[in-house]
């Protein structure tokens, strides 16, 4: 095997630097730390009169897992420290009136949560035409564009969900909840997650080739919550039914979306394959074993996140219910799906499936989750139609 | 897993075919599908419901194959068995190779092996022999690996790893299946089938009060898994728990007694509900311990291995206090009534005394009652609905789409329409006509009514009798109306009134049969009674609509009259007619041909109400909750472990000159690409060689 193949995706480490990672550590790095514990540390001293134990305990361990992941992978820090920026002005804005946000500039056209969520629609789309061109012309600076577009998508899609938590605490206290609680929230969560997660394997493979085939999904799943939410009037704040008044709730449902952003980033990236292993595209799209190896880095990803959210969706339903599985539509698709990539694992990892098939079922794989995060809700009837249209 | 030892015999090969992958993936892929079936049938209907899905042919087929409890049938409990048998055969099988890869450091490595390795290179140390093996070890210890080093006479081997522990997580994450899926057999029904079977139980029927289930539907006291319900009304104590099985039910004794103080649900500013809760006393049987708890959704209780979730409530047990409006020709006919949620009352039997109708009216009623009986199935205080139109004024709601996501929506308008109250009335041959009323008057189109639903079978949409109020807000002039529009004695002054606007004499008397005529058959029909006369009568086709027409307003035109004479029975001042009270007329007019469909020879406008709620609990004993709990955190150890943990092996082989590093592991990806060429430069770097080559 050619060692030079593939150039090394991450900065060039000097070995004595790998012996303690602590001192690979840059100022900036530090700086990033520390932001980060003294912004945990105003938010509890700010707002612990409005979360109970479990919502402080979440508040503390979010603290060196956001730490965590800015040092691991770099952009992430920026991406938080302009989040927060974005989130802290929209608030500041407020001044604590909901009305406000139809008078103050910045809210009305570029901050208020539905603004934002707009915003990050807008450059989604942007993204993905840049990226498209960029796979057609095959240029660098489109798809640099297109990255830096997505990167931007995020940042007003994460200010957006941050400020409509704010928001809903201005419509009323017993109102107030996460913003991950109907299905156009979930959607945003989605279009975020799915966008994060491919953006970290851009630069992990420090490829930008793969945007035009992985950003399509995301933007489906931002036509379907435009077109849901308009419809319906579903972006309006609903208080919450009292089962779903559940800290469970709060890490249930980002696990589910880690998982099926990771499977989704597979289905497209494997489309990408059985167009490079038919030939076609080869100098448009990275190599075959970079693309086989993102879509099971993307798979791995997204099944061990999604056994976790299952476990805690079991969690919450014996809490809730009174029985942590009870083989409702719901739990049977998750079911489903979990099987579905236990077997596609088993056949990557034990018996060294490769190739074509391996993508064909990665593609599959998107349609199964696919029903079981909306179709459920539209078809069947169960007791997770919280999200129903 | 593909390596096998050779076959020695049939028992060898069963245990080759349960414990392969191949198995237990053809395993997984039947688990799926059925699950798939069991999400798409729904699961545990009624029977007739099924039959009307499936039809005649299908239905006993799918019946047979356990298609409709899918999930408790035989065959997918026997999937579930084979998984755990070939999960586990299959951990058996791997235990002594997995140990020694994670024990081992394959120090023994060959040579020649080594140089097979995808993963690899050479280069000439410049460090001296005897400080190579040391150098390299430093690295090594450095960078994280654990090492064995194996000196020859003319070669010194180093075989380090790193990252065995992923080999624990396949462990883990196979061990965790096994114990889920024991778990969760112990919670499945199956061993409330065994213990029916156990102890000879045989489920009652579910229409029994607890008081009235037989002792060979109650279960013993057991530490067996459960899952039943508990129905408290306010005030009241319960001690057993009702479990449903095989369309009946089977009573659970629970080791405690469970008192509801009191159950509220609080709402929303808009009315949605956003807190169930119940104020519980639970008294210990053996012990006496008193717990007083509120349990709520979301915040169960647990005492003695059961745990106690609110799950849903009822109103049983409400009183309602009525004033039941005559809706016969007998004026003035109100009278008061009580009943209760669940209650049901006979009309008019020689015991009844309870039911005071003041004379003359009363022969009259009772006669029409006699044998009927009355029903109060539900009752609910609070009802909010969405009583926004869709936006029809052409309001783009896009326009609102942006701003805050918090305010309220535009075409949305919840309001409680306040309580709302069931009733069934059953004749003496057991017909029912259930009556579906709101307390308060609803505004519909800017005016207010009276709401009545009726129906004869859940399977039939309500019809809505709308009776409009009057100026003052009151149904008591439509009721009164409605009285003496039916009251043959008092149609001739209807009729005597309604001619005198006419002062022709000749179509005084066309008016007078018209009249007549139509009273008659609008009290028989309504409406539906007038038009079929209508195409009775010799009228050609097109003048039809004309003469349809003209009835209406003869009709209305009565309303009119009989709205003028109530008023001045009542010491009111007639009015002149005006297009203003043309509705008020129309709306009347209209309750009057629904009233003829009523069926009921009352309305029951409620009064007065007393709110007595019961909550409904679930008991649980699940006693193989915490092996699942174990299962699903060895499950996730194991996951992350697995896929996340990369093992590395890697080997420094000095000969005499050259320095040979290899490396190995379980996942082929690209990082190891990477990772080795890291290793490769710093081991090269450690060891003062120069630019290494492959």
């Amino acid at each position: 095997m050619e060692l030079t193949s593939s150039p090394p995706a991450h900065r060039p480490v000097s070995p004595a630097a790998h012996v303690n990672w602590l001192t690979r550590l840059s100022v900036s790095d530090w700086l990033f730390a520390i932001a980060v514990v003294f912004g945990a540390g105003i938010a509890y001293v700010r707002c612990s009169q409005f979360m109970d134990g479990y919502d402080i305990g979440i508040l503390f361990i979010h603290a060196p897992l956001i730490i965590a992941l800015g040092w691991a992978w770099r952009p992430f820090r920026l991406f938080v420290v302009a989040v927060a920026v974005l989130a802290l002005f929209s608030i500041w804005l407020y001044q604590g009136d909901l009305a406000r946000a139809e008078q103050a500039f910045f809210l009305k056209y570029l901050i208020s949560s539905q603004t934002a969520i707009t915003w990050m629609s807008v450059f989604l789309f942007t993204a993905t035409g840049a990226y498209w061109l960029g796979f057609a012309t095959r240029s660098d600076s489109a798809e640099r564009t297109g990255s830096s577009m997505a990167w931007i998508a995020t940042v007003m899609g994460a200010t957006g969900l941050l400020v409509r938590w704010y928001e809903s605490y201005l419509a009323g206290p017993d109102i107030a909840h996460i913003p991950i609680s109907n299905l156009y929230e979930a959607f945003i969560l989605f279009s975020l997650v799915t966008a994060l997660l491919y953006l970290f394997y851009e630069g992990r493979y420090n490829t930008r080739k793969l945007g035009a085939f992985v950003l399509p999904v995301i933007c489906a799943a931002v036509i379907f919550m435009l077109w849901y939410s308009i419809t319906r009037e579903a972006y309006q704040v609903q208080p919450l039914n009292p089962a779903l008044q559940s800290y469970w709730k709060k890490i249930h449902v980002p696990s589910n979306f880690i998982g099926y952003g990771g499977f989704a980033i597979a289905a497209m990236v494997g489309i990408a394959y059985l167009f490079v292993s038919r030939g076609k595209f080869t100098n448009r799209l990275p190599e075959l074993r970079v693309l086989e190896d993102v879509m099971y880095k993307a798979i791995a990803i997204g099944f061990a996140f999604f056994t976790i959210a299952t476990i805690f969706g079991a969690l919450w339903g014996a809490e809730a219910w009174g029985s942590y599985w009870q083989w409702d539509p719901k739990e049977t698709c998750a079911l489903i799906v979990w099987v579905n990539y236990a077997i596609w694992l088993h056949m990557r990892l034990t018996r060294n499936l490769r190739g074509e098939m391996l993508a064909w079922w990665a593609i599959a794989g998107l349609f199964v989750s696919t029903f079981a995060f909306l179709g459920v809700n539209l078809f069947l009837t169960g007791r997770h139609s919280y999200g129903a249209l | 897993m593909q390596h096998s030892a050779p076959r020695a015999s049939f028992l060898d090969d069963l245990v080759e075919l349960l414990s392969s992958m191949r198995f237990a993936i053809s395993l997984l892929t039947i688990l799926a599908i059925a699950s798939l079936i069991g999400t798409v049938v729904q699961q545990e209907q009624p029977a007739n419901a099924y039959l009307q899905q499936f039809g005649q042919f299908w239905d006993p087929i799918f019946s047979r194959l356990g298609l409709y409890a899918v999930y408790s049938s035989s065959w997918f409990i026997a999937i579930l068995a084979f998984l755990v048998l070939s999960t586990t055969l299959c951990i058996i099988r791997q235990f002594t190779p997995m140990v020694r890869e994670i024990r081992g450091f394959r120090e023994h490595a060959r040579e020649a092996s080594l140089r097979h390795f995808a993963h690899r290179a050479s280069f000439e140390p410049t460090l001296p022999p005897e400080e190579r093996s040391g150098a390299a070890t430093a690295y090594l210890a450095r960078t994280g690996f654990r090492f064995r080093v194996n000196d020859h006479a003319d070669s010194t081997l180093i075989a380090a790893k790193k990252g065995s522990l992923g080999r624990i997580g396949y462990f883990l994450a196979h061990g965790s299946i096994v114990l889920i899926c024991l778990g969760g057999l112990l919670d499945s029904n199956l061993l409330l089938s065994v213990q029916i079977h156990l102890y000879g139980k045989v489920p009652a029927p579910g229409e029994l009060t607890i008081g009235e289930i037989p002792p060979s539907a109650r279960l013993e006291p057991s530490r067996w898994s459960f899952r039943g319900n508990i129905y408290i009304p306010e005030g009241t104590t319960a001690s057993q728990a009702v479990i449903n099985a095989d369309n009946g039910v089977l009573l659970q004794p629970l080791p405690f007694k469970i008192e509801l103080k009191r159950f509220h649900v609080d709402h929303y500013e808009n009315g949605a509900p956003k807190r169930y809760a119940s104020d519980v006393v639970i008294t210990d049987n053996e012990s006496g311990e008193v717990f007083e708890r509120t349990l709520e959704v979301n915040k169960p209780f647990e005492h003695r291995g059961i745990t106690l979730y609110q799950s849903g409530f009822d109103n049983d047990g409400s009183m309602l206090n009525f004033t039941a409006h005559g809706m016969t020709s007998c004026a003035h006919a109100a009278f008061p009534l009580e009943g209760k949620v669940g209650r049901r009352i006979p009309l008019f039997d020689k015991q009844s005394e309870r039911i005071k109708i003041p004379p003359p009216c009363n022969q009259v009623l009772e006669n029409y009652l006699a044998g009927y009986s009355l029903e109060f199935t539900d009752f609910r205080p609070i009802n909010v609905e969405n009583v926004g139109a869709p936006d029809s004024e052409g309001n783009h709601p896009g326009a609102s789409f942006l701003g805050s996501g918090a305010r309220p929506a535009s075409n949305e308008k919840l309001r409680n329409l306040g309580p709302f109250y069931t009733y069934i009335l059953r004749d003496p041959a057991g017909q029912a006509r259930e009556f579906n009323n709101y307390m308060n008057p609803i505004q519909i189109d800017g005016l207010q009514y009276l709401l009545s639903g009726v129906r004869t079978s859940r399977m039939e949409n309500v019809s809505w009798l709308r009776i409009p109020l009057d100026d003052e807000g009151s149904a008591d002039t439509w009721f009164a109306i409605q009285q003496s529009f039916f009251d043959p004695a008092r149609q001739a002054a209807l009729i005597k009134r309604f001619i005198s606007h006419s002062t022709d004499k000749d179509e005084k008397k066309t008016l007078e049969a018209a009249a007549k005529l139509l009273l008659t058959q609008f009290a028989q029909g309504g409406m539906k009674a007038v038009e079929s006369s209508i195409s009775e009568m010799k009228i050609p086709e097109d003048k039809r609509e004309e003469a349809n027409i003209f009835f209406v307003q003869v009709l209305q035109k009565l309303v009119w009259d009989a709205w003028m004479m109530v008023r001045e029975a009542a010491g009111k001042g007639k009015l002149e007619p005006d297009d203003a009270y043309a509705p008020f007329v129309r709306d009347t007019f209209i309750a009057l041909d629904s009233s003829i469909r009523y069926g009921a020879p009352f309305y029951l406008q409620l009064t007065n109400y007393e709110q007595r709620q019961a909550t409904i609990l679930q008991a649980t004993r699940s006693p193989g909750k915490s092996l699942v709990y174990l299962g699903s955190l060895l499950l996730s150890l194991g996951v992350f472990a697995m896929l996340f943990i990369r093992e590395r092996r890697l080997f420094v082989l000095f000969k005499k000159d050259e320095a040979l590093v290899a490396m190995s592991s379980d996942r082929k990806t690209i990082d190891l690409d990477e990772t080795f060429a890291r290793h490769r430069d710093g081991l090269a770097a450690a060891l003062g060689a120069s630019a290494p080559q492959d």
